[in-house]
């Protein structure tokens, strides 16, 4: 990782390398999507103004909407808190930014990224709120990893962070939520529902803008954006900074808890992939976008949850199941199919996938 | 975004989601176990070990024949026999169900020396041996037996093989066709190069300019198999045949979704992986669509070894289901990669492939994707009523407006067909897919019109004359057509 920022640094003594945007000055770099020979300047300017063009061409935003940005302290939601924050102010957009921060309770890897993002807050101008596991749910990852091990933790934290955002997002009454979801993971994403069976899924993980018929719609303006080049704006960005030597740690840093194999097949093809033809990230999008899916792919009846009301298409919320399992020492309630549930309360949670209203589907499809 | 360690110890997902994903800890029980192939596997636990789960006679493929059982499977399950028969079953349930062929046909199946052609080429044979038979021996003689004809596809122009190899491997083909009679089978070996003209050398020289006007790796192998459907259409046209067969498998389906997927073809993708494929003059179907490569690699290796066990000597018999690597070309490229992807998952879990065909399966197909009803034979009427009927919906079961002239893939109405820069007026600029037009086309505008020039008659055309739906509909309504000067235009 460390080679990618050193390939943007490196000065170019070798005469006569043209930013081939402006042709004035010195390239700078390859850009990830074309492999055209950019400079800085040029570089950000075409970045962001394609970010511009994805967010007018689908409609994300009406101006006087409240958003919330959804920051991890990583480099992508960073750089599109950065971003939206300047073209907010370029083109006028209208609106009130807000960043939407979750502490999970992970010592060691959140409270470090959360130091980030409240210096994301300073830098920006964005008011930051932080929405921790502890004062919702009661637990932190930390002590539910003590207590159910290294298996399903996943499943935990993903549960309970969509609620979380949509809380948070409820909290600072935001009408949008954004994330930073870049082309590569929507790439992986359509790889893995093909790879998973997941037909419903796939029918919806390509579009922009999920969630509108619940509470907090979610975009992706990043969708078009390829992973290397936000790397490329944020590590460019950070060269100019005092802080750039002690941040650099920070975007190689994965969560100390999540071996997620699976996907990893996934982003290992990609890259392999992008090697030797760097489109095919786009290719799949594309390719998610135009299968074709019949409408009628069976969709949950929207319900509410009978402990906490949240969205639910079962009689609990999934969140709900976990912390119930939790609470109760029984820390299989609700994963996998058929293990340990509780048959007096959720005899229906047997039957279904429970997992089905893990990602509950009318919020969309990708962790944060 | 997301997280990138190798290990995992959380197992998060392998047991959440489709129904097929298999625990990796428990190999003997795969996904096949799930799959309809007639047997239930709750009989296992009363079985002895080394038992066919079927016959509860013999002993099982890994105890017979320990060398081929590496994965596991159904090498544990079924005795040799049992196997094969359960593979012949997959066989001719796609056929029956999806009415792939009927008595009246000809059948051309396209050999090209793997297992999976070798496989197809066996059943069809067996199936109208039986046919045969049933010919003789009954007394009216109402049901005509099929015909049958084996084609193979020199390639070599462009991507050569040594020439012992290659005759050697030619000789090898001829004697099984022959051994698989009767009834005997016309065997051709047709040069890609053929489908430009009779002359071999000016096809020749037109086809080695078309391929290097390629410069993608991907795009020039893509562009081999396209031209492969149209040497297999030619033959089939010219010498009478009705369909042609594919020895197709669900691993080769697996990875056709995901090279379809990676090229941005995911509107087409649903067009290439059905049984069925009534876009071409002469349908293609694909019997073994059921099939992994693992199983008709198995069977092969069975009839192999059972040869060689019998008396020690080599000689042909009519169980060698020998296959032809010489002949074997690797793929390379994007599909090279995704090959080797699909390769590492399938070990990873061996329901992998079947998951990723079943999901592609959800996709709705096209209209063309089943045999067009032939309303005027009474007598197989019950076969047509047999065959898998899809719901579409009314706006999609019309035939796409186009097709793309390389891939004749279906275009998605809205933009995918135009050209980027093009405009001097030529219609058939516009109908080439995203895909083709990246890694087969030539970028630069000055390129193509010579391109063009390179292509088979059989491609260009299908720019010139529109699709043939157009001219059949053309057809239908031409009496209610005023002429073009009565509309002032």
């Amino acid at each position: 990782m460390a080679s990618e920022v050193v390939d943007a640094t490196a000065p170019k003594p070798r005469g006569g390398r043209f930013c081939t945007v402006c042709n004035e000055r010195r390239a700078a770099l390859k850009r990830p999507k074309t492999l055209e020979q950019i400079c800085k300047e040029c570089f950000y300017a075409v970045f962001e103004d394609e970010i511009h063009r994805v967010i007018v061409d689908n409609h994300l935003f009406k101006p006087g909407e409240r958003i919330a940005i959804g920051a991890s302290g990583g480099k992508d939601s960073t750089v599109l808190a950065y971003v939206l924050s300047e073209l907010n102010i370029r083109h006028g957009y209208g609106l009130d930014l807000f960043l939407l921060s979750i502490d999970e309770g992970i010592t060691g890897y959140r409270d470090d990224s959360l130091e980030t993002v409240k210096r994301n807050e300073i830098q920006y101008g964005l008011p930051l709120k932080v929405v921790s596991y502890k004062e919702l749910y009661g637990w932190t990852m930390d002590e539910i990893v003590k207590l159910i091990g290294l298996k399903n933790n996943c499943t935990f934290c993903g549960v309970f962070r969509r609620q979380a955002l949509d809380r948070g997002a409820a909290l600072l009454k935001v009408d949008k939520l954004v994330t930073g979801h870049n082309a590569d993971d929507i790439a992986e994403t359509v790889l893995l529902n093909i790879l998973r069976g997941d037909i419903a899924r796939l029918s919806r993980c390509t579009s922009i803008t999920t969630g509108e018929d619940g509470p907090i719609p979610r975009c992706k303006p990043f969708k078009y954006t390829y992973e290397k080049e936000i790397l490329r704006s944020w590590a460019l960005n950070l060269l100019f900074t005092y802080a750039y030597f002690k941040r650099l740690d920070y975007f190689s840093t994965e969560c100390i808890y999540s071996p997620n194999a699976y996907r990893g097949f996934a982003r290992e093809f990609i890259k392999d992939l992008e090697r030797i033809r760097p489109r095919a990230i786009l290719d799949i999008i594309k390719s998610g976008e135009d299968f074709r899916i019949s409408t009628s792919t069976k969709m949950p009846e929207q319900g509410n949850c009978e402990r906490c009301g949240y969205i639910s298409s079962q009689k609990w919320c999934k969140a709900c199941v976990l912390l119930e399992g939790l609470n109760r020492g029984l820390p299989k309630l609700g994963i996998g199919r058929t293990r340990g549930l509780n048959n007096e309360r959720n005899k229906d949670m047997k039957e279904t996938n429970g997992t089905k209203a893990l990602q509950s589907k009318q919020f969309g499809t990708l962790d944060f | 975004m997301s997280c990138n360690s190798g290990t995992c110890e959380s197992g998060c997902y392998r047991e959440e989601y489709s129904g097929d994903d298999v625990r990796h800890d428990r190999p003997l029980v795969t996904g096949n176990c799930q799959e309809s192939n007639g047997v239930s596997s709750r009989g296992g636990d009363s079985n002895s070990p080394g038992l066919c789960i079927k016959c509860k006679v013999n002993e099982t493929i890994v105890s017979t024949h320990p060398a081929i059982a590496a994965g596991g499977g159904d090498c544990i399950r079924f005795c040799a026999d049992c196997f094969r028969s359960n593979l012949f079953g997959k066989f001719r349930f796609a056929v029956t169900s999806n009415a792939m062929i009927s008595p009246s046909d000809n059948v051309l199946v396209a050999f090209s020396g793997g297992p999976g052609s070798r496989v197809a080429l066996q059943f069809v044979h067996e199936m109208q041996h039986k046919s045969q038979k049933n010919f003789d021996a009954s007394r009216d003689r109402s049901l005509p037996v099929f015909g049958v004809g084996v084609a193979y596809i020199d390639e070599s122009i462009i991507s050569p093989i040594p020439s012992n190899d290659f005759d050697s491997g030619i000789d090898e083909m001829k004697l099984i066709v022959s051994s698989l009679a009767p009834p005997s089978k016309q065997f051709f070996v047709i040069p890609t190069e053929s489908i430009y003209s009779p002359d071999c050398a000016a096809g020749r020289d037109q086809l080695t300019k078309l391929a290097s006007a390629v410069s993608d790796v991907t795009g020039k192998e893509d562009l081999v198999e396209h031209l492969r459907m149209l040497s297999l259409q030619k033959i089939a046209t010219e010498n009478g045949y009705t369909k042609i067969v594919l020895g197709t498998c669900t691993s080769r389906i697996a990875c056709h979704v995901l090279e379809a997927t990676v090229k941005g073809q995911g509107f087409s993708l649903s067009a290439d992986i059905q049984y069925v494929d009534a876009r071409w003059e002469i349908p293609v179907v694909l019997p073994l669509r059921d099939c992994l490569s693992e199983e008709l690699n198995t069977l092969c290796n069975l009839d192999r070894l059972k040869l060689l066990l019998h008396d020690g000597s080599f000689f042909y018999c009519q169980d060698s289901l020998r296959t032809i690597d010489v002949l074997q070309q690797p793929r390379s490229g994007i599909n090279g990669l995704i090959a080797s992807f699909v390769k590492l998952l399938q070990q990873e879990n061996p329901s992998r492939e079947s998951t990723i065909v079943r999901t592609a399966g959800k996709l709705t197909p096209f209209c063309f994707n089943r045999i067009p009803e032939v309303g005027d034979d009474n007598g197989h009427l019950a076969s047509q009523r047999r065959q898998k009927k899809y719901n579409l919906k009314p706006n999609e079961s019309l035939p796409p407006e186009s097709f793309c002239i390389i891939c004749n893939s279906p275009l998605k109405k809205t933009g995918s067909a135009t050209f980027n820069d093009i405009d001097n007026g030529e219609t058939r600029a516009a109908a080439a897919c995203s895909s083709c037009q990246y890694q087969i086309l030539p970028k630069d505008p000055s390129s193509l019109e010579y391109f063009y020039s390179l292509l088979p008659r059989s491609m260009s055309a299908r720019a010139r004359d529109g699709n043939i739906s157009h001219e059949l509909l053309r057809d239908q309504i031409k009496d209610y057509l005023l002429s073009d000067s009565n509309d002032g235009t």
